[in-house]
């Protein structure tokens, strides 16, 4: 029996066209910030690479900072940004924090309310889980806002914000948006300049480039505070030798996932509707956030059921010793699952946010996949609810 | 067999899963997450289940090449363990937290979840022997290696919990353990071993109640004079036979120590008296549990043991109506405190356990 992986909004299989432009680069010698020919050549590999995600988000070169992943860009955006904007303005000292963020944005932003003073102002989601584009407007014309931020795809839910309404309520109030679009690469249309977004955050590995390097888009007129200080590469604000290796496999995969796109969304947002129509089945099973295929309001690759009287962990557990590989969430370090904070702020149903599990597909997944899910489902389900002493309702 | 393995990060429970895996079981290990400050990464031997202690048994889990899990059970643990530890020290009883973990949470919560999940029994790194025979009864005995032996708390498990363990390690000593662990290539081999209570992790369990019941002065008084000779700051403090700590201000001048004798909660008081009025020679015990299912013939005669270190009388035994047990230890004891188990063996096998109520000369 071979392993179902269902878990690609944590990583995704990377593309083998990837990994050859990747060894191919590692076999050559040159840190891109050295001036002879060495470094030349080296250099000519990021830049190229830099073209190609910059074509790929409608942003200019000179917007793209290599980091080593999204948490680093929303970390630099975050917590930069809001240290930027202060120096300039000591009025602004406000945050303006979607509830449902990733814990790079929500943790970043936590901790500039405990250790710098900022004010975080949580904004109002709908019960799908995306902010409400009105909540902003108010907070906006305070102006006492140094960043808002907020992310496009759910990465727990799926579900999309409308990026482009708020993006036009912060522009039109001189607030600095950052956009988390980790999981909207390679499934929505990214266009940084047309949306005047002020800094933007991608990941390599969610689209199949390798781990351990992203991107962050800035504006020329954004420069955040470095987190990291060093020898002052990309802009000055990200520091460090370039990843030439990785960078290059990025490229290699931003343009793959922009080409395919289109045809990709179609495909997952198919397969998606086959594993809600195999979850129907299932006694008492919710949908967390959009059901429907709504191209303009949910990612078309990341199911979350809720499963009344299951523990998640129970449910995970059960599936995984069936080779099947789902998750709750967030990946975390320690071990143990933490209620979905996400579930939490759509809900506010503490019970309901350790009783939901994450499906999420991407370009490996097919039709076998899904239906090995939902025939296991039945049992999985069943025994965790036995595990966490589930007694159904009697009618 | 289908078999939960669960593994502390420590060396006991990672040979115990190893021998599991040798035996040809199908194992799956889990950390046991029972700490609510797991991140403080840990210092020394204090203590227990830290980030660093889960990461110790998931390597463990990934030499011997099985899944691996972290089940988190921190807020039944706090409840059932260390709210209970607070609340018998309040009462004027001394706890043994151990037992009561062993009682609720690893042979209780998760065994009773392991089964829902489809296994067959769970094992631990305990120093104990177990056997079921062929009619399913257990039997629980003294591993080799007396030092390490931990049958005792092990003791309150009833037979049906019992017939769903495992104790693999019974047969070998705490040395060979390690031993064992470095040939099987587990870096936990030289891993120093928790001691204390796995809960306090800087070992000041005085330092811990009063965090929790706060500060109550009351009197310490002499047994033999009635002399208020001390004070302290929480009787709930304080154990039977404890010695160390009384920091009498008026000591009564016979060139004797003193050792508390008794602890009443409702006065807050504390009573101290000589070595000698430590002595006990009965003890009233209630909540029994048989590990073999059945109780023994009454009147029984054995050994018993009244602490989890030392504490070992041969004594005679009487049941009352009410599952009372009444123990005449044959040689005096001392520091024998309400709220321990007195655990009844027949040469190295338990009888069974119950929990001390009183003891007097």
């Amino acid at each position: 029996m071979s392993e179902v992986y269902l878990d690609h909004a944590a990583t995704t299989t990377i593309r083998p066209s990837v990994i050859e432009s990747m060894a191919a680069a590692m076999r050559d010698t040159g840190n891109p910030s050295s001036l002879h020919s060495a470094g030349r050549r080296a250099r000519k590999a990021v830049e190229q690479a830099r073209e190609q995600v910059a074509e790929a988000t409608g942003a200019h070169p000179v917007e793209v900072i290599f980091t080593s992943g999204a948490t680093e860009a929303d970390n630099l955006a975050v917590k930069g940004g809001f240290w930027a904007r202060r120096a300039i303005d000591p009025r602004l000292t406000g945050l303006a924090i979607s509830p449902t963020e990733h814990p790079a944005v929500h943790d970043a932003a936590r901790f500039l309310q405990q250790h710098d003073d900022a004010q975080l102002h949580w904004l109002a989601v709908d019960p799908y889980g995306a902010p409400v584009p009105d909540a902003l407007t108010r907070l906006v014309e305070t102006g006492t806002i140094a960043i808002a931020a907020t992310m496009w795809a759910n990465n727990e839910v799926g579900t999309l914000a409308d990026i482009p309404a708020i993006a036009r309520i912060c522009h039109s109030g001189d607030v600095p948006l950052h956009v988390d679009a980790v999981q909207a690469l390679g499934r929505i249309e990214i266009d940084f300049s047309a949306l005047k977004l002020s800094s933007l955050a991608i990941s390599a590995h969610k689209i199949g480039g390798p781990q351990g390097i992203g991107a962050l888009l800035a504006t020329r007129a954004f420069t955040p505070v470095p987190t990291s200080h060093g020898g002052g590469q990309e802009r000055r604000i990200r520091s460090g030798t370039l990843d030439v290796a990785s960078i290059v496999g990025f490229g290699v995969a931003i343009v793959e996932a922009e080409r395919e796109r289109d045809v990709e969304t179609r495909r997952l947002a198919k397969l998606r509707e086959r594993l809600i129509a195999g979850c129907a089945l299932l006694d008492s099973v919710q949908v967390n956030g959009h059901v429907a295929d709504d191209r303009a309001k949910a990612h078309p690759g990341i199911l979350s059921l809720h499963v009344p009287g299951a523990d998640a962990d129970a449910l995970l557990m059960l599936l995984d010793e069936a080779q099947i590989d789902v998750s709750t969430g967030s990946a975390c370090t320690s071990g143990v699952s933490e209620p979905s904070h996400v579930i939490l702020a759509m809900t506010g149903d503490e019970r309901r946010a350790k009783q939901t599990i994450r499906i999420s597909l991407g370009r490996t997944t097919e039709a076998e996949d899904i239906d090995r899910l939902v025939t296991t489902l039945p049992q999985a389900v069943e025994r965790a609810r036995r595990a966490s002493g589930y007694q159904p309702e009697r009618e | 067999m289908k078999i939960l393995a669960a593994m502390s990060g420590g060396v006991d429970s990672a040979v115990a899963t190893a021998r599991a895996v040798d035996a040809g079981h199908d194992v799956t290990g889990v950390h046991l997450a029972l700490s609510q400050t797991p991140e403080a990464v840990r210092a020394g031997s204090r203590g227990c289940c830290t980030i660093e202690d889960s990461r110790d048994a998931r390597r463990a889990a990934d030499v011997l090449g099985i899944p691996f899990y972290v089940w988190d059970l921190a807020e039944q643990f706090r409840e059932d363990v260390i709210d209970d530890f607070v609340a018998e020290y309040a009462a004027g009883r001394t706890p043994n937290p151990c037992l009561r973990c062993n009682e609720k949470i690893k042979f209780s919560a998760v065994l009773d979840r392991a089964r829902a999940l489809g296994f067959d029994a769970v094992v631990t790194g305990h120093h104990a022997k177990l056997a079921i025979d062929k009619d399913g009864v257990p039997h629980l005995s003294r591993s080799v290696d007396n030092a390490k032996d931990q049958s005792y708390v092990l003791a309150v498990l009833t037979a049906e919990q019992l017939r769903y363990a495992m104790f693999p390690l019974g047969d070998i000593t705490k040395e060979q353990v390690r031993a064992e662990a470095a040939v099987r290539g587990l870096a936990v081999a030289d891993k120093p071993d928790s001691h204390d209570i796995c809960f306090i992790s800087n070992g000041d369990t005085m330092g811990f109640l009063r965090s929790q019941l706060g500060e109550q002065p009351g009197e310490i008084v002499d047994a033999d004079s009635g002399a208020v000779v001390g004070e302290h700051q929480g009787a709930y403090a304080y154990t039977i036979g404890q010695r160390k700590g009384l920091r009498l201000a008026n000591p009564v001048n016979d060139g004797k120590p003193r050792y508390v004798l008794s602890i009443e909660p409702v006065d807050n008081r504390i009573t101290v008296g000589t070595a000698e009025a430590l002595e006990v020679t009965t003890v009233e015990a209630n909540r029994p549990v048989w590990t073999g299912g059945e109780p023994p013939s009454f009147p029984w005669r054995g050994t018993v043991q009244m602490r989890a270190h030392g504490g070992l009388a041969d004594a005679a035994a009487e049941i009352d109506a009410d599952g009372n047990l009444l123990v005449g230890l044959l040689t005096p004891a001392r520091g024998i405190a309400a709220g321990q188990a007195i655990v009844l063996y027949d040469d190295s096998q338990v009888v069974g356990s119950a929990t001390i109520t009183a003891a007097r000369a």
